[in-house]
C-alpha cells in the first residue's frame, strides 16, 4: 500500500511517500525533510507535492495518511495535523496518528534503554522512555531537562546533548519511522485511533483581574 | 441562473471556524449555498477576550467537520468545487495558519486553485451575496481589529485606503466599554441590546477627531473609552448606581455618530454614491439606522449585509474567492504564509495577478 507520512512536531518539516510491503520495512519512494522551525505552514504542502511528483504518484493512488501528533510546539504541530486531516477527508483516506517521539525511537533501533527528547521551548523538553524492546514505558511528558529521570537510560535520541548521555540518531521523526510505528495497524486496515494532538500543556490564558481605574482613587 | 463555478471558503482569523460555499454564474452573480460556523467564543468569555491558543486549538478540532457540514448543507460533492479560498490575513497568526494549511490541502487534493485572500476585502465582498454586483463604492469597515474607510473600485483590484483608526478599533471600543459596564463578551451585541432601552442623550461623550483641524477620514476611540470609564467611576464615587442602558446608549451614539459622519463626508468629498458598511460592528442596529438616515439625507445609496454576514464567517471568504474565480485571477502559490499583518491593499496573496501588492 502507498502511504503519505507527515510530521511537523519538531523544527523539521517532514513529508514522505512510502510503499508498505505485506511484510518488512516500509520502502521510501521519496521524502523531503526541511529543518526550519518558523516555516512549517509555507513548506509542508509544497513538500507533499514534491514527493508525489518525484515518485510519479498521484494523490488518488494513496491508501493512507500517517501523521505525527506530537508532542511538539503547538503552532507547527497543527500545520501537519490539519493538513493530514484535510487530505484524509478530501481523498477519503484513513489518517493514522503516531506519537512523534515513537517515530524517533523506532529509528533509534534497539541497543539498550532509550530516552527520546525533543525541544519544547521555554527551556523545557518533551520526553519519553523506551525499554530494550523499543516499547514506550514512560511519557510523553514535558519537563525541565533537569527533571527528566535518567535512571537506567543508556542512550538518548532527538535533541542532542541536553543531558550529556550518549547520543544516537535520529534527531527528528522521519517518514519511515512514522510508518513503521503503525505498520501493523496499516496492514490490518484497522480503524485509526483518535487523531488528537499531544499538547501536554494547557493554553496560556489568564482571566482578567479587576479593571484598572483611569481616575486616581 | 445556475452557477457555473463553486467556491469553498475557509475563515479562521479569530475565534470562528467558518466554512462557506458560494456559487458563481457566468455573468459574475454570486449565490450563497452554505455558511457554517463553529465558534469557540464561549471558551474565551471568561478571559474577557479571545485567547489565541484556545482559538487555534478549536480551529484544528473544528476544521474538517465544518467543511463537511458546509458541503452537505450546500448539497455539493467535492468534485463540484472549482476553487478553495481562505483568509490568509490579517488575524491571529496561529489561528490563520490552521485555515491556510487546511485550504492548501483541500485545494491540492481536489486539484483546484487556491486563493489566499484578505479578511477585510472579504468583509466587503460578502455584501454581493445579498445585494448583487458592487458598483464603485466607499466602504466603511468596522470590526474588532479594524476601523477603516476605503475606496473600492472593484473587488478584484487593490482597495484604496482613505483613513483608519489611530488607536482602538470600533469593535474593540464596544468590547472594552461592555467590560467596564459588566456586560458579556464580545461586548458589541450586549451594548446593542441594552442600549435599546437607554437614552443616547443622557450623557454627551466626546466625538474623537472631529475638530476642524483633525484628519478628515481617521478615527479615534480610545479617548471615548476613557471618558466612559471616568463617567462610571465618578458615579461610583457619588454612590450612584450606573444607569447601564443610558451609558451604553450614549457611548454607542458617540461611536456611530462619528463613523457615519465621516463615511458620508468621504463619499461626498469623492463623489461616490454608494456606501457599503462591513465587519462585525456593521451588525449594530443603531449604526444601521443612523447610516440609513444620513445616507438618505445625503443622497447616498447604502448597502449593509444582514447581521449574520457582518460578523466573521466563511461565506465572505467564499464570496471573494468566487469573484476572483470569475475574474480568472491566477491562483495563490502553495507556499503562501499566513500573514497576521496583511496590509489592506493586498486582496489576494501570493499570485502573480495585479491584485498582489
Ligand atoms: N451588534 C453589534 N454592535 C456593535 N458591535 C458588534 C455587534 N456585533 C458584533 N460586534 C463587534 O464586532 C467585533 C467582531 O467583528 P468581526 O468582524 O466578527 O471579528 P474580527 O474583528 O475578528 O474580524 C467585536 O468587537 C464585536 O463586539
Ligand atoms: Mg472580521
Amino acid at each position: 500500500m502507498l502511504v503519505l507520512a507527515l510530521d511537523t512536531a519538531t523544527s523539521a518539516v517532514t513529508a514522505g511517500l512510502l510503499r508498505l510491503p505485506a511484510a518488512g520495512f516500509p520502502e521510501v519512494l521519496a521524502e523531503r525533510v526541511t529543518v526550519d522551525a518558523r516555516a512549517h505552514g509555507e513548506l509542508l504542502m509544497p513538500s507533499v507535492c514534491s514527493v508525489l511528483a518525484t515518485a510519479g504518484v498521484s494523490m488518488r493512488d494513496l491508501d493512507a495518511v500517517v501523521c505525527g501528533v506530537g508532542p511538539g510546539p503547538f503552532t507547527g504541530l497543527r500545520v501537519g495535523m490539519v493538513t493530514a486531516a484535510a487530505l484524509g477527508d478530501a481523498l477519503g483516506l484513513p489518517v493514522f496518528p503516531v506519537c512523534s517521539l515513537d517515530a524517533i525511537a523506532y529509528r533509534a533501533g534497539t541497543g539498550g534503554p532509550l530516552l527520546v527528547i525533543t525541544d519544547a521551548r521555554r527551556r523545557e523538553v518533551y520526553w519519553a522512555r523506551y525499554d530494550e524492546s523499543g516499547a514506550r514505558i514512560d511519557g510523553p511528558h514535558v519537563d525541565r531537562p533537569l527533571d527528566v529521570p535518567l535512571a537506567g537510560v543508556s542512550r538518548v535520541a532527538g535533541v542532542p546533548d541536553v543531558l550529556g548521555l550518549p547520543v544516537v540518531p535520529p534527531q527528528y521523526p522521519d517518514p519511515a519511522g512514522l510508518v513503521a510505528v503503525v505498520a501493523t495497524t496499516l496492514r490490518a486496515r484497522a480503524t485509526p485511533g483518535p487523531f488528537h494532538p499531544l499538547y501536554l500543556r494547557r493554553p496560556d490564558a489568564w482571566e482578567p483581574g479587576p479593571r484598572k481605574r483611569v481616575t486616581p482613587v | 441562473m445556475t452557477p457555473t463555478g463553486i467556491v469553498l471558503g475557509i475563515e479562521s482569523s479569530c475565534d470562528e471556524t467558518g466554512v462557506g460555499v458560494v456559487g458563481v454564474s457566468g455573468d459574475g452573480t454570486v449565490t450563497l449555498l452554505a455558511d457554517e460556523i463553529a465558534s469557540s467564543v464561549d471558551e474565551h468569555a471568561r478571559f474577557g477576550g479571545v485567547v489565541p491558543e484556545v482559538a487555534s486549538r478549536a480551529h484544528l478540532q473544528a476544521m474538517v467537520p465544518t467543511v463537511r457540514r458546509a458541503l452537505r448543507t450546500a448539497g455539493v460533492v467535492p468534485s463540484d468545487v472549482d476553487a478553495v479560498a481562505v483568509t490568509a490575513g490579517p488575524g491571529l497568526a496561529g489561528a490563520l495558519l490552521v485555515g491556510v494549511a487546511a485550504a492548501k490541502a483541500y485545494a491540492v487534493a481536489w486539484d483546484v486553485p487556491l486563493y489566499g485572500v484578505n479578511h477585510l476585502t472579504a468583509h466587503i465582498a460578502v455584501d454581493t451575496l445579498e445585494h448583487g454586483p458592487l458598483p464603485p463604492a466607499l466602504a466603511l469597515l468596522v470590526s474588532g481589529g479594524h476601523s477603516s474607510l476605503l475606496q473600492v473600485s472593484s473587488l478584484v483590484a487593490p482597495l484604496h485606503p482613505l483613513g483608519a483608526t489611530i488607536d482602538d478599533a470600533a469593535g474593540e471600543a464596544f468590547d472594552k466599554v461592555a467590560r467596564l459596564l459588566g456586560l458579556g463578551f464580545p461586548g458589541g451585541p450586549f451594548i446593542d441590546r441594552v442600549a435599546a432601552d437607554g437614552d443616547p442623550d443622557s450623557v454627551r461623550f466626546p466625538r474623537g477627531l472631529t475638530g476642524p483641524g483633525d484628519a478628515r477620514y481617521d478615527f479615534s476611540f480610545s479617548g471615548l473609552k476613557t471618558a466612559v470609564a471616568r463617567h462610571v467611576e465618578a458615579l461610583g464615587r457619588q454612590g450612584i448606581a450606573v444607569p447601564v442602558a443610558d451609558v451604553a446608549a450614549a457611548f454607542q451614539e458617540a461611536v456611530v455618530d462619528v463613523l457615519t459622519a465621516k463615511a458620508i463626508r468621504a463619499a461626498t468629498d469623492r463623489g461616490i454614491d454608494t456606501l457599503l458598511i462591513g465587519g462585525g460592528v456593521a451588525a449594530n442596529s443603531r449604526l444601521r439606522a443612523l447610516a440609513a438616515q444620513r445616507c438618505t439625507a445625503a443622497g447616498v445609496r447604502l448597502r449593509v449585509p444582514r447581521r449574520r454576514l457582518c460578523t466573521d464567517n466563511g461565506a465572505m471568504v467564499a464570496a471573494l474567492g468566487a469573484h476572483l474565480l470569475a475574474a480568472a485571477a491566477p491562483a495563490s502559490a502553495l507556499d503562501i504564509p499566513a500573514d497576521p499583518a496583511l496590509p489592506i491593499t493586498t486582496s489576494l496573496v501570493g499570485s502573480s495577478s495585479s491584485t498582489r501588492s
